[in-house]
C-alpha cells in the first residue's frame, strides 16, 4: 500500500509540491526509491536510506579526502578534519579519561553522523534522517548496550554498583536503588527522544512559519506586508535550527561520553 | 482529485516518524550505513588524523629540542669568544710590557756601552796629555841648559862646559 503511495508521489511532482507547501508533516514521509522485500520484511531503499548513505558518504569522504595529503602543515580542509577530531577527542578524554579513548571511533562516528544528518535536514526538500524516532532509538540503544556490555565485561558484578551510590545510609537504599535503576533505564529514552523531538519540532515549526508567508501573500497587498513578520521569524528560526542541529549532535556525543564513563568507573 | 487522494491517504496514514511499517527498512539501512561509517572512521580516517597530529607534535618537540640545542651551542660559542677575547687582551698587555722592557734594556745597554766608550776615550786622552806633559817637562831641562849656555856666553863672553851648566840647571830646578 505504502509502496504504491510512494511511487504515486514520485510520479507526480506537482501534487507532491502542493502537498509540501501546505502540510508540515509531509516532509517526514518516507518514500521508496528501490522497493525490496526479504522474508516478509520491507527493506526498501528509501529516501531515508538515501540520506543515510549521503551522510556517511559526505562525512567519511570529507574526512578521508582532506587528510589524504597527511600534510605536516594542514590545508584549510585538513584543519577542519583535525579540529573535528580534537573536539570529539577532547570531549571524550575530559569526561571518560584516557581509558575512554578506546570508544573514540564510536563517539566520533555518532557525533559526525548526527551532525551531518542534522545539517542535511536544513536543506529544503532534503530528508532529515534523525527526525524518525526509530533512528535515534537505534543510536541510543547502540550507546546503552555498549555501556552495559562493556561495563559488565570490565567490572563484572561491580558494574551494578552504579545503582548503589556510596555513602548512602542503608535505610534509604530501598528508595535510592529503584530511583537509580529508573534513571538508568530512562537514559536511552531521553537520549533518543531529545534528538528526535528537537529535529521534528524544529522542522515542523520552520515549515509552519514558512507556510504562513505563502498563505498571507495569497491574501492581497495587506497580506504581503503582514507576511514580513513570519518571514523574519523563519529567518531567525533557520539560524536557531542550525544551532540546534549542531547542539543536538554535541549533546548526544557528550552524554555518550558520560555514560561510557559510568561503564568504566561505575562507583560514583 | 489531488486533494481527495491526499485527504484519503492522510486519513489512513499514521504520523510518518511513528509509522511501524518503515522500521525494518530504516533499521537495516541505518545498521549498514552506520556500520560502514564506523568501519571507515576506526580503520582509516581516525588513525590517519591521529598519526598526522602525532607526527606534527613530534616534529614540534623535535624542532624545539633542536632550537634549544642550537641556543646552548651559541651560548657556548659566545662564552668561548669572550674567554678568548679576555685572554687576548691579557696577552696583548703582556706583549706590550715585554716590548717596553726589552726597549728599556736595550737602551740601558747602549747607554752603558756609550758611557764606557766615553770613559775609555777620556782616560786615553788623559794618558796622552800626561805623556805630552812628561815629554814637555823632559825637554824643559834641555831648553834651560841651552838658554843658560847662551846667557853665559852673552854675559861673560866665556864658555861654560856642558857638565857645569847641567849641574847648575839641576840645582836651580831643585
Amino acid at each position: 500500500m505504502i509502496n504504491i503511495v510512494g511511487q504515486y508521489r514520485l510520479g507526480e511532482q506537482t501534487i507532491d509540491e502542493a502537498d509540501l507547501a501546505n502540510d508540515p508533516i509531509s516532509q517526514f514521509e518516507i518514500s521508496k526509491l528501490l522497493p525490496l522485500e526479504i522474508a516478509g520484511y520491507d527493506i526498501s531503499f528509501t529516501n531515508s536510506a538515501l540520506f543515510m548513505v549521503a551522510t556517511v558518504g559526505l562525512s567519511a569522504g570529507f574526512l578521508m579526502l582532506t587528510t589524504s595529503g597527511r600534510g605536516l602543515i594542514p590545508t584549510r580542509m585538513q584543519s577542519i578534519s583535525e579540529m573535528l577530531y580534537e573536539f570529539v577527542a577532547g570531549m571524550l578524554r575530559d569526561s571518560a579519561g584516557s581509558e575512554g579513548m578506546k570508544f573514540f571511533p564510536l563517539v566520533f562516528s555518532l557525533f559526525i553522523f548526527i551532525l551531518v544528518a542534522n545539517m542535511f535536514g536544513m536543506f529544503p526538500y532534503f530528508f532529515t534522517v534523525t527526525s524518525h524516532v526509530i533512528v535515534t532509538v537505534m543510536l541510543a540503544m547502540l550507546v546503552i548496550s555498549t555501556v552495559i556490555i562493556y561495563g559488565i565485561w570490565r567490572n563484572g558484578l561491580g558494574f551494578f554498583k552504579l545503582f548503589v551510590p556510596s555513602g548512602i545510609p542503608l535505610a534509604v537504599m530501598p528508595l535510592i536503588i529503584p530511583i537509580e535503576i529508573l534513571s538508568f533505564i530512562s537514559r536511552p529514552i531521553s537520549l533518543s527522544i531529545r534528538l528526535f523531538a528537537n529535529m521534528l519540532a524544529g522542522h515542523i515549526t520552520l515549515k509552519v512559519f514558512a507556510g504562513f508567508i505563502v498563505m498571507l501573500s495569497g491574501a492581497g497587498i495587506g497580506g504581503v506586508l503582514a507576511s514580513i513578520l513570519p518571514l523574519a521569524l523563519t529567518v531567525a528560526l533557520t539560524g536557531l535550527e542550525f544551532l540546534v542541529a549542531f547542539l543536538q549532535a554535541y549533546v548526544f556525543a557528550m552524554l555518550t561520553c558520560m555514560y561510557l564513563n559510568d561503564a568504566i568507573h561505575p562507583s560514583h | 482529485m489531488a486533494t481527495d487522494s491526499n485527504a484519503a491517504s492522510a486519513a489512513e496514514k499514521v504520523f510518518p516518524p511513528f509509522d511501524p511499517s518503515t522500521i525494518p527498512s530504516q533499521v537495516l539501512w541505518l545498521a549498514i550505513t552506520f556500520g560502514v561509517l564506523y568501519f571507515l572512521m576506526s580503520k582509516i580516517a581516525l588513525p590517519r588524523i591521529s598519526s598526522i597530529l602525532e607526527v606534527r607534535s613530534d616534529r614540534i618537540a623535535q624542532d624545539l629540542d633542536e632550537a634549544n640545542r642550537l641556543k646552548t651551542e651559541s651560548d657556548e660559542a659566545i662564552a668561548a669568544y669572550e674567554q678568548e677575547l679576555a685572554d687576548a687582551k691579557s696577552r696583548a698587555h703582556g706583549i706590550a710590557q715585554e716590548a717596553r722592557d726589552a726597549a728599556k734594556a736595550e737602551l740601558d745597554a747602549k747607554r752603558e756601552s756609550v758611557e764606557a766608550d766615553l770613559t775609555n776615550k777620556v782616560s786615553e786622552a788623559e794618558k796622552r796629555i800626561n805623556g805630552i806633559k812628561t815629554k814637555a817637562m823632559g825637554e824643559v831641562g834641555a831648553i834651560a841648559e841651552d838658554m843658560t849656555a847662551e846667557l853665559v856666553t852673552l854675559l861673560t863672553g866665556g864658555k861654560a862646559t856642558k857638565a857645569e851648566i847641567a849641574s847648575a840647571v839641576n840645582s836651580a830646578k831643585n
